[in-house]
């Protein structure tokens, strides 16, 4: 038994550690003399500390025997040893989850907390606050209000940090010492003042009004912790990106760039750095204290200057441009993460001249950081393609380098997805691109990756000048890799063999060679194309290898499921299964990496799909079918007003649904049957209103109304509804949340509801727009010509298209070149029912914007409707 | 039927920096490491961030392989930031996200550092650490609580903490104003530790 680390020990060498081989066993054992009379506060301590040091290492402690240690360490508290009793307050804390009945030392802490002893006050509180539950904490109440504002900083300190914690379990019990927080929060201490100031803060932060009071007076009377400054920068950058322009707290913010703490400094700097909407004249004070930084002896602060410099040089590279002459400094700093950051935010800021020596400078040290700092620079040399166009074959061949060196799965798609933006960006750079993702290919990991080229050689290949070449890399695939891969890659050889004519024999080969795979997806698909491609018909190529379905995954699994439980002759129909309302996969026009990382691990459930479910779950909505789109949630009143309320549309195929989301800012009423009445202007019905019973401050809560589309007018799409929002008013006691019995009506003003013609089209992402173009044939194709002359250019007048029409612009052409004067839009969609629309629109740009628009769709009326609309 | 691949990234692994709700809550947690890498005490305050053991094991030693060849003070590993400091044969670290203030997190460094040499009389070396580790682990609670910086003050965190050096009969108190008065030689007659 190790009573004691004694000298013997020291004589065994340094590197030896007497918490080596301990055993969990014999630990508990020796616990037991924690039970002797009189206690041995010294050998006590160590035991504890063998303890805590265990669990601290992971060691495993059952229920049983923790409780059993548990139990005898409450017996520690009859010693006066001061240690002693500390390491009985860890244990506590330690053990909290692990050992029953800890609720056992509530009197021994509550009367450490009271009592005489200073310095075990605060940690007795902060032990009590951890095995307290809801319930207990009422009893303890009283004691926590006067601990707040005890004079000795630990004790208060303890007390707000322990109430912060408690935040989150008993928010009602804690809201009730607010008065308290807002004493200590004068204190003359600066830690007090800090943890004060956060948890006035989180019971406040929902009441937007009171928590700009709050900032207002703290901005005022100045705080001394510089933590405390930066808490307030926090709270003030919020709400200046809450409510647009708030120009005291902006200035708040500024005048902290002039605060004695660098701490401070910083975090007002990126504060106005991350703001939305910053000017070059609002950053251009917070970018000069970055720059000093940028030569501070210390790494931290070099480390987060140059980060946060990065950042601004994303969005306003000339703001930096100052700053050059530091970053090339910090070019060679030792510390390699400062070094990267600094070079790519050189890329960034940097002339075209300068590109050629920093990506040498770079790649000299490439290999020495980290993947997340490999990732940065791709990402910097992405944003350098778009600026300078001409420079892509010296980035491609510095990619296609990092391409073959060993990185992880993030490295090599932010590689992967650089290229595929500049092969986008640039034509002519296009052949050197796909031959060097053929090559990454031919020994490629990640399946994820290996599919996803592809498909980007099965939509890119054929169009190129000589696509036999790729033939081979692709079928390369199919005989070596994996199920998932030989499936993509059958895929891309069927695109092959539909768009050339010469090159079908042999694809038609390979497929009956595919056709014998192993895996049954692959067989699948190589059977399928080979009969598709065997009839050679545009049509089919179009319909079934160029542009896949466009409907929601999830959305055809629920059809086709309630297709089989209800026994029918009728043959499936696929324009009942919604439409996938994002299109998936084309290239986003800007190469995002910073909005791409935004997304959920996992592809969950979309918006609409979640939508569906909810509706699906009113009574009053049963029987509409399924929803064909929601829109982007429309704002009905101003941002700061008594009730905030926004609609989302729900477009079904002869109704619509709005969904009105409430909410009451006013927290001394509560609002009951709640509902928004509407005047259509058109032959619009209105079948129903379902109320939203309650609305209490703060909570949001949705009323709806079912509208009937008018069914003997179809080209009647748009629509103008006025709204008032009605309800029964009951007051209520602003802290407890309790109404009077009585209560009023009462109605409010809303703003008027647009319904138009982007309502009644859904997106659909068509990748090979001539073939989708020649299937649905020109039956019913009508062209008219319209002059826009309020648009003077033809940017412009493609984003008004686009957003007026609510349709999903293709092959890339909603990026207008730059110096063109004629400019052609695809725009593709369905329209409500689920029919096809297809808009060519030809622009020219003279005075004005002369359009030329041409529709095609599998229905008369829908042409008609879109021109109408249009006109 | 194409061979479709949405772009999915881990959250983690990206430098996004997003705009940081405020909160108290600075510190996602603290290790200490000896020189092979062997966790000596470390305390993880989120409880979403590497919940498992195995987890946090794991994270320890991507953290030291990336961190120990060069003293470079400041890192970026698995989307989190960390700021560290190495003494003899001990690494000191502490995490916070990639929004945080780096500054703040070193203030929480070089609050543990000062006052861990402060308690072991400058001696910040692994086998002494070990010897008073129930100290160690008294000035970590000090320091920060819950993932909140309960002290930045390496004086104010002696004084809490009260702790008598392993083997010395007297309180710390004395042996402080020993050395604020620079009287070394007061503490001769003590022991020292290895």
């Amino acid at each position: 038994m190790i009573k004691k680390f004694d000298k013997k020990d020291e004589e065994s060498g340094s590197g030896s550690n007497p918490f080596q081989h301990l055993e969990k066993s014999a630990v508990l054992q020796e616990a037991r003399i924690f039970n002797e009379t009189p206690i041995n506060p010294r050998r006590c301590l160590h035991i504890l500390t063998k303890i805590i040091y265990l669990l601290n290492q992971g060691e495993h402690f059952g229920t049983m025997e923790a409780t059993e240690a548990f139990f005898a360490m409450t017996r520690l508290f009859q010693s006066n040893d001061q240690t002693l009793r500390r390491m009985c307050y860890l244990t506590i804390k330690e053990m909290a989850n692990i050992s029953e009945d800890v609720i056992i030392v509530t009197s021994s802490l509550t009367k450490d907390m009271t009592g005489k002893e200073d310095v075990y006050r605060g940690p007795a509180i902060r032990a009590l606050c951890r095995i307290t539950d809801t319930t207990m904490l009422q009893a303890i109440e009283r004691y926590m209000k006067q601990a707040i504002v005890d004079k000795v900083p630990s004790v208060s300190s303890s007390a707000l940090v322990s109430s912060l914690h408690m935040v989150k379990m008993s928010y009602d019990v804690v809201k009730r010492w607010v008065n308290e927080a807002q004493e200590a929060a004068s204190s003359d201490n600066i830690m007090v003042q800090y943890h004060a100031l956060g948890l006035l803060y989180h019971l406040r932060k929902n009441d937007r009004l009171a928590v700009s009071k709050m900032l207002n007076k703290f901005t005022k009377s100045g705080l001394k912790s510089p933590f405390a400054y930066c808490m307030l920068i926090r709270i003030a950058s919020k709400l200046t990106m809450e409510a647009l322009h708030d120009s005291p707290l902006f200035d708040f913010i500024e005048s902290c760039l002039r605060n004695k703490h660098e701490m401070v400094v910083y975090e007002a700097a990126s504060a106005i750095v991350h703001m939305p909407n910053c000017t070059a004249r609002e950053l251009a004070p917070a970018v000069s204290v970055l720059q000093l930084f940028c030569s501070s002896p210390k790494a931290a602060l070099r480390y987060a200057a140059v980060r946060t410099l990065n950042k601004v040089a994303m969005k306003h590279p000339s703001a930096v441009t100052a700053c050059n002459l530091d970053l090339e400094n910090l070019i060679t700093d030792s510390n390699r993460s400062i070094a990267t950051l600094a070079i790519t935010t050189l890329l960034k800021t940097g002339s075209e001249s300068s590109v050629d020596r920093l990506m040498k400078q770079i790649s000299s040290f490439v290999s020495e950081i980290s993947d997340e700092f490999k990732v940065v620079v791709v990402q910097a040399i992405s944003a350098l393609c778009q600026k300078y166009p001409r420079k892509h074959s010296v980035m491609m061949n510095f990619l296609s380098n990092m391409l073959r060196d060993d990185g992880g799965f993030e490295y090599k798609r932010a590689i992967v997805d650089c290229i595929i933006s500049i092969i986008e960006e640039n034509p002519e750079s296009k052949e050197t691109g796909l031959a060097h993702l053929c090559e990454f290919i031919e020994d490629c990991e990640h399946t994820v990756l290996a599919t996803k080229i592809l498909h980007l050689l099965g939509k890119e290949g054929p169009r190129t000048p000589s696509p036999s070449k790729y033939i081979r890399f692709i079928f390369n695939r199919v005989v070596l890799e994996s199920e998932a891969v030989r499936a993509a890659a059958v895929s891309a050889l069927a695109k092959f063999g539909a768009q050339n004519d010469d090159l079908l024999p042999s694809v038609l080969v390979l497929m009956q060679r595919c056709m014998m795979d192993s895996d049954d997806e692959v067989r699948d698909r190589a059977t399928f194309y080979m009969n598709v491609l065997q009839q050679k018909q545009k049509a089919l190529n179009a319909a079934y290898i160029f542009n896949g379905l466009s409907v929601s995954v999830p959305g055809l699994e629920k059809s086709l499921h309630q297709y089989t439980l209800e026994p029918t002759e009728k043959p499936f129909d696929m324009k009942s299964v919604p439409l996938a309302n994002t299109p998936i996969t084309e290239q986003k026009t800007e190469f995002a990496p910073v909005a791409t990382s935004k997304l959920p691990e996992k592809p969950g459930p979309t918006r609409q799909d979640i939508y569906q479910e909810q509706l699906a779950a009113i009574p009053e909505f049963q029987g509409l079918g399924s929803l064909f789109k929601t829109s982007e949630a429309v704002q009905l009143t101003e941002a700061e007003t008594e009730y905030v309320v926004r609609c989302v549309k729900h477009t079904f195929a002869r109704h619509m649904v709005f969904q009105f989301d409430c909410t009451n800012t006013l927290n001394d009423q509560l609002l009951q049957k709640v509902m928004v009445q509407m005047e259509p202007s058109e032959a619009y019905e209105v079948l129903h209103y379902v109320p939203a019973a309650n609305l209490p401050y703060s909570q949001p809560g949705s009323c709806y109304s079912l509208v009937k589309l008018p069914e003997d007018d179809p080209t009647a799409v748009s629509c103008t509804f006025s709204c008032t929002l009605k309800y029964l008013v009951k007051d209520c006691d602003p802290n407890t949340g309790e109404p009077d019995d009585d209560g009023y009506d009462d109605e409010y003003v809303l703003e008027d509801l647009e319904v138009t013609v982007a309502d009644h089209i859904q997106k659909v992402l068509k990748p090979n727009f001539a073939a989708a173009w020649d299937e649905v044939g020109d039956d019913f194709e009508k062209e008219e010509t319209f002059a826009l002359a309020s648009v003077r250019t033809l940017d412009e007048a493609v984003g008004n298209i686009i957003s007026f029409l609510g349709m999903q612009p293709c092959e890339r052409s909603d990026k207008v070149p730059e110096n063109k004067n004629s400019h052609i839009l695809f725009l593709a969609g369905v329209f409500r029912g689920g029919h096809d629309v297809l808009v060519r629109s030809r622009l020219a740009l003279a005075d004005g914007v002369t359009m030329q628009v041409t529709v095609r769709s599998s229905d008369e009326t829908v042409v008609d409707i879109i021109l109408a609309s249009v006109g | 039927m194409t061979a479709q691949t949405c772009p999915r990234q881990h959250q983690r692994t990206t430098m996004e920096i997003a705009s940081l709700e405020p909160s108290l809550y600075t510190v996602k947690a603290v290790f200490i490491l000896d020189n092979d890498g062997n966790r000596l005490l470390s305390k993880y305050y989120d409880t979403e961030l590497y919940p498992s053991m195995k987890e946090q094991k794991n994270f320890e030693k991507n953290v030291f392989n990336k961190t120990h060849k060069a003293d470079n003070e400041i890192a970026f590993v698995e989307g989190m930031t960390i700021v560290y400091k190495c003494s003899i044969d001990l690494f000191f670290y502490v995490v916070g996200s990639a929004q945080e203030n780096e500054l703040m997190l070193m203030a929480v460094l070089n609050c543990l550092f000062e006052s861990l040499s402060q308690i072991l009389r400058k001696d910040v070396e692994r086998r002494c650490l070990l010897d008073n580790i129930d100290g160690v682990f008294l000035v970590v609670d000090e320091i920060i609580d819950g993932g909140v910086i309960l002290e930045s003050d390496p004086q104010q965190v002696i004084q809490k903490v009260n702790y008598r050096l392993d083997g010395s009969e007297q309180a710390y108190g004395f042996d402080l104003f020993d050395y604020i008065i620079g009287n070394i030689d007061g503490q001769t007659d003590r022991r020292q530790c290895a």
